[in-house]
Parts: structure tokens; sequence; C-alpha cells
């Protein structure tokens, strides 16, 4: 397969989900699909960081629901319009995107999800005394609103293709910070840290914009996440919630453009299906945790390739197959193989 | 007497519940130290073995009758088998990976076994009763303190450096340590690495149930009980560091301690004042420049 080739088909994917993206909403119920799209809008904010900058936060949740509730106050409350009100929630959680960030990045791998972790909890715990969140009855009632003074979008499908509109929107944006220099930059940081340093590179400025620009994205899923759902809660700062957000992505492959979206819709859906569990339906999604690390951590999208090449091999003559390796466009190296601290001689307790 | 506007009874009061709040962080940071140091896995299940624990004795007084000083043996043990067939099942097949997905894997584990608990218990908390022996108060002259709680106090010190006695003073725990080192020249001696990591693993596992037991008679015994106190946990790791063995026991009542006098002064802050901490030690400390 040559790169054209392979860009052609990815071509072909993506204009072939956005036609589906716009017929969609007359077959399944528009709220189901803009709740996909807003969790695989924040999927795609965790991605970016974890994904291609290998940094796994469990915290993003908080910019989620910064955002989230900023919005919906200011919406509510003040009676903005939906275009400012999202404005504000996605500048205040990008705000404090930066000013954690500061903290968090002060520290690599396991302790950065460990800090983020942490940081949860002071979020939600101030989430709930806050007098504007509502507290345990969470912000509701909170009005679409008229987007623009043009589009209202009270209606249904409005809502929806605004939604879809924010999505497509953010899905490019990841795309173009990846085959971006600068997205070349982090993951060569997150293959080897310390060439990209000799190269000449920060790694905590690139870990700190990473970081933000993460957060930002983190934090336009929480506005719009608000707007779909007319209500805030506490849900919306807790770290299940970030916690389900990770299963989604490496559900549906981590490091890849489209895993976080396939992934969305696969949780959504068992969820949906396993409804009956309540509350025990962590029980489900743990499971898909542990299955996914030990026995694809690829994801859905990233093994796709080596799916295709598999079903290749057995219907085409042998000689004329490419290996498997070739045969990634989405995949990274990175998650079959150990990080730089690997099981070495002389590997101290840190 | 008042020391800035606080009574010191109060004050010493809240210090001393403080501290042993602070033993149960010490001994839920110290197995998750020795867990990292031999698995090389941050144990996010940890909080779930701390619950089971509780669990366990309160299930074993339930349905059994059994009272709470065989239950301070049995459901230790009974979670240390728990974390062994984990260990060999699933953990196992980590060593290979990188330390994120160790995380991440344990994170699946807690979620499916508190919602193992959660289907069959819901999410209210238990009741267990203090033995007979421990009720009442004693009078440390400055203060009265339930006598149960100064219990706790003592067994989490006696385990705590009783652990860190053997890890760094016996001829086990210098096997321990090189297998930590260097587990390809360990077994060169005759010595079983894997069956070693096993065995440690679930002791890590039996010192947060043994946590979890003497934590059932203070406070509500709940499915998610795990959960708040491993956010904790993670914040004492973070400033205490995973290397070291007295770090973790050291930060583990430090914070406790830090916290009680938070709630003598300012009893909102009080929980996230470890947070609070664990930002500062962040700021004013050398930042990793190379991932660990």
């Amino acid at each position: 397969m040559t790169s054209t080739n392979s860009r052609r088909t990815t071509l072909y994917v993506y204009v072939g989900l956005i036609v589906l993206g716009i017929i969609a909403p007359f077959f399944v119920y528009p709220m189901v699909l803009m709740k996909i799209y807003v969790f695989a809008m924040f999927g795609m904010a965790f991605n970016l960081l974890f994904g291609y900058a290998g940094l796994l936060s469990f915290g993003h949740v908080v910019f989620f629901g910064t955002a989230a509730y900023a919005t919906g106050h200011s919406v509510k409350v003040w009676g903005l319009s939906p275009e400012l009100g999202i404005l504000y929630g996605v500048l205040l959680g990008t705000i404090l995107a930066a000013v954690v960030g500061v903290f968090a990045i002060r520290r690599a791998g396991i302790y950065f999800a460990m800090i983020t972790f942490s940081l949860v909890e002071v979020g939600h715990f101030i989430a709930m005394k806050l007098p504007l969140t509502g507290g345990e009855n969470g912000l509701t009632q909170v009005p679409r609103g008229v987007l623009f003074g043009v589009f209202d979008l009270t209606a249904a499908l409005v809502m929806y293709f605004f939604v879809f509109a924010v999505f497509v929107l953010a899905f490019l944006m990841i795309v173009r910070i990846v085959g971006s220099p600068f997205g070349l930059a982090l993951r060569s940081m997150k293959e080897n840290e310390s060439r990209a340093i000799s190269l000449g590179y920060s790694p905590p400025r690139l870990k700190f914009q990473a970081f933000v620009l993460s957060g930002f994205l983190a934090a336009l899923a929480g506005s719009m996440k608000v707007m779909v759902y007319e209500f805030a809660s506490l849900s919306d700062v807790h770290w299940m919630t970030n916690g389900q957000v990770i299963l989604m992505t490496l559900l549906g492959g981590v490091g890849t453009f489209l895993g976080p979206l396939f992934g969305t819709v696969v949780v959504v859906f068992i969820e949906d299906y396993m409804s009956f569990l309540g509350q025990s339906v962590t029980i489900v999604t743990g499971a898909i945790f542990i299955v996914c690390i030990i026995g694809f951590r690829r994801g859905l999208v990233g093994e796709m390739p080596s799916i295709y090449a598999k079903l290749r091999n057995r219907f085409v003559p042998r000689d004329k197959t490419m290996s498997t390796a070739t045969a990634r466009p989405f995949a990274t190296a990175w998650h079959s193989q150990r990080g730089c601290s690997s099981r070495k001689h002389g590997r101290s307790m840190k | 007497m008042e020391v800035f506007g606080v009574p010191l009874n109060l004050l010493l009061g809240q210090m001393m519940l403080g501290l042993i709040n602070g033993s149960f962080y010490a001994m839920l940071s110290l197995g998750l130290c020795i867990i990292f140091g031999m698995l090389d896995v941050v144990n996010f299940a940890h909080g779930t073995m701390y619950m089971m624990g509780a669990f366990f004795t309160w299930m074993l007084g339930h349905y059994l009758g059994i009272g709470y000083w065989p239950s301070l043996i049995i459901a230790p043990l009974a979670v240390a088998l728990i974390a062994i067939i984990i260990e060999i099942t699933v953990v196992r097949k980590l060593y290979a990976l990188h330390h994120v997905y160790g995380l991440l894997l344990t994170f699946g584990l807690a979620l499916v076994i508190v919602g193992i608990f959660r289907a069959f218990y819901s999410v209210s908390g238990r009741a267990y009763s203090i033995p007979e022996i421990l009720r009442g108060a004693t009078d440390l002259k400055f203060m009265y303190i339930p006598t149960y709680r100064l219990w706790v106090l003592f067994a989490s010190v006696v385990v705590c450096f009783g652990t860190w006695f053997v890890v760094e003073r016996t001829r086990l725990g210098a096997t321990l340590r090189a297998a930590i080192e260097r587990p390809d020249l360990v077994s060169t001696f005759g010595i079983n690495v894997p069956r070693m990591i096993t065995l440690t693993f679930s002791f890590g596992a039996g010192l947060a149930a043994l946590g979890g037991v003497l934590a059932a008679p203070i406070f509500p015994v709940s499915p998610l009980m795990g959960d708040s106190i491993m956010l904790i946990v993670f914040a004492v790791v973070v400033i205490g560091g995973l290397g070291s063995l007295l770090g973790s026991i050291f930060g583990g009542f430090a914070l406790g301690l830090l916290e009680g006098l938070t709630k003598a002064y300012y009893p909102e802050a009080a929980h996230i004042s470890i947070f609070i901490v664990m930002m500062i030690v962040l700021l004013l400390s050398r930042s990793d420049v190379i991932a660990k």
C-alpha cells in the first residue's frame, strides 16, 4: 500500500463518516448521537495528551466540568447568548488548564497521572461547595437559547447540527495539531525524551502546550455538554467520568484519530444496553478495561489495519501481501513496548 | 489555654484524630510503595483491598459470628489470597508494558471489584461494633481519647515499622531488594523471583486489608470507602515518593496530622489541605525532566 493510497482511503473514510453524521439523526435518536459527539470530543482531548504526548491525565474532567458549569451559569443567570456562554466556559476551562498544567507537568509518567487524579478531588470538592453550582442538586434548566441570533437550538435537529459542526471542527483541529511540527515534536518526545532534548526541544514547554490545548478541547466538550443536556451536575467533575473517557479512548484506539469516536459509540451503546445494572455497570466497564489492556492495547481502530492485513493474507496469495508492520497507518509503536525505564540492569526504586 | 484562638484541648484532640487517620494513610502508602518497588505497577486497586478488608470483617461478623480478633487475621489473609489470584491471572501480563498500563489495568480491576460489592450491598455504610476490651476512653492527661483509636495508632506504628525492619534489616528483605535491582542475577542464585513478586503483591494487599480491618469499627463500611482514601494516598505518595518506605510511613502520619490541624483551624479546608500541600511540594521541588 503506497502512502497516497492510504491517504486516499483515509479521506474516503472521513467523507463517509461525515455523510453518515448528516443522515444519522433521521434514523437514530439525536440525543444519543449528541452524547456520542460530546464524549468523543472529550476523548479526543484526552487522546491528544495520552496518545501523542504520553501523558495519562485523570484530571481532564475538571476542565470539562468547569466549562460546563461556567457556560450553564452564564447562559442561565446572566442571560448570555449560547455562543458567548460557550466562549466564556471554554475560556475559563482553558485558563484553569493552564494553571493546573504548571503543577502537573512537573512530574512525569506515573506521578503525573496521580497528581491529576488528586486534583479532581479538589475540583469536585470546590464544585460541591460553590453556591453557583447548586451542589448536590446540580445546575438545572439551562436554556439552550438562539445561536448567533439565528439558529434556535431548542429544536433537536438544529442543536444536533450545531454539535456535529463543533465536533467536526474539533476533529480537524486534532488532525492539524498532530500533523504539525508541534505534533511531531510531541511524538518524538514521547518516543525518546532524551533525544528530543538533545535536538533542542524543551519537553516541559511542549508538555505544557499540549496540556493546555487538550484542556481547551475538554472545556469545549464540557460547554457543549451543558448545552445538549441543559444541566450540569457533580458527575461532570467526578473522576469516574474521566475514567469512562479513558476507557472510550482505550477501547477505540489510543493515538488514533478515530479511536475516541469509535470507542465512545461502543461504550454509549453498552451503557444503554446494560442500564439495568444501574451503578454496578462499572463491573462491565472495568472488565472491558482489563480486556483492552491485556488483549488489544491498540484498540479497535488501531487493530483494524492488522485485522485487514490478516484477511488479505487469507484471500490474496502470500507473496503479494505486505507485512502487518507496514499496514498500520494509525497505530504508533509505543503500545507494544516499554518506556525508557524498562526493567534494565541497575534500575533503582523510583 | 488557647493556641492562636483555638482551645488547646480541641487542637490536641484534632491532632490526635489526624494522627489516627494518618496511620491508615501510612499503611496504605507503604503497601503501594512495596508493590511499586517490586512490580513496577502503581496499584490503583489498593483502596479496594482496604475496602475488602473492612468488608470481610463485617461479613465474618454478620454471617458467621466471628469476632474482631480472629478477623484481624482471617480478613487480610483472604484478601492476600485474592491478590495472589489477581496477580497470577491478570497483573502478571503487565510486566513487559509501560507503567501507565499497570495503572489503567488496576483501575479497571478496582471498577470491577467495587461494582461487585455495590451490586450486592449498595453504597450505604454499615456499622461494625468495637471489640469489648477496646471500648471506652483512655485518659492521656491532656485529653480523653477512645481506647480503640489508640489501639489503631499503636497497631499501625508496629506494623509499619515492622515492615520497614523486615525489608531493610533482614536477610529476606535483602533478597527482596536485590530482586528489585537485578531480578536476572537473583534468579541465578536459585531464588524464584516470579513467586517472590506474587507474594510481594499479596503482602501489600494484605497490609491494605489489615488497615481495612482496623478501620471497620471507626468508619462506615461501604463499597466506596476505598475510593476516597485512595485519592489521599496518591497525594501522600506524590509527596513522599514511591521510592522510600520511611518516606511513605512518615508522609502518611505527617499528612494525617496536618489534616487534623487544618480541621482545628479551618474545618472546611481540611479535606483538601493534603492536596494543597502536594501542589506546594510540586512547585518547590525540582521537576522531572526525563519521564520515569
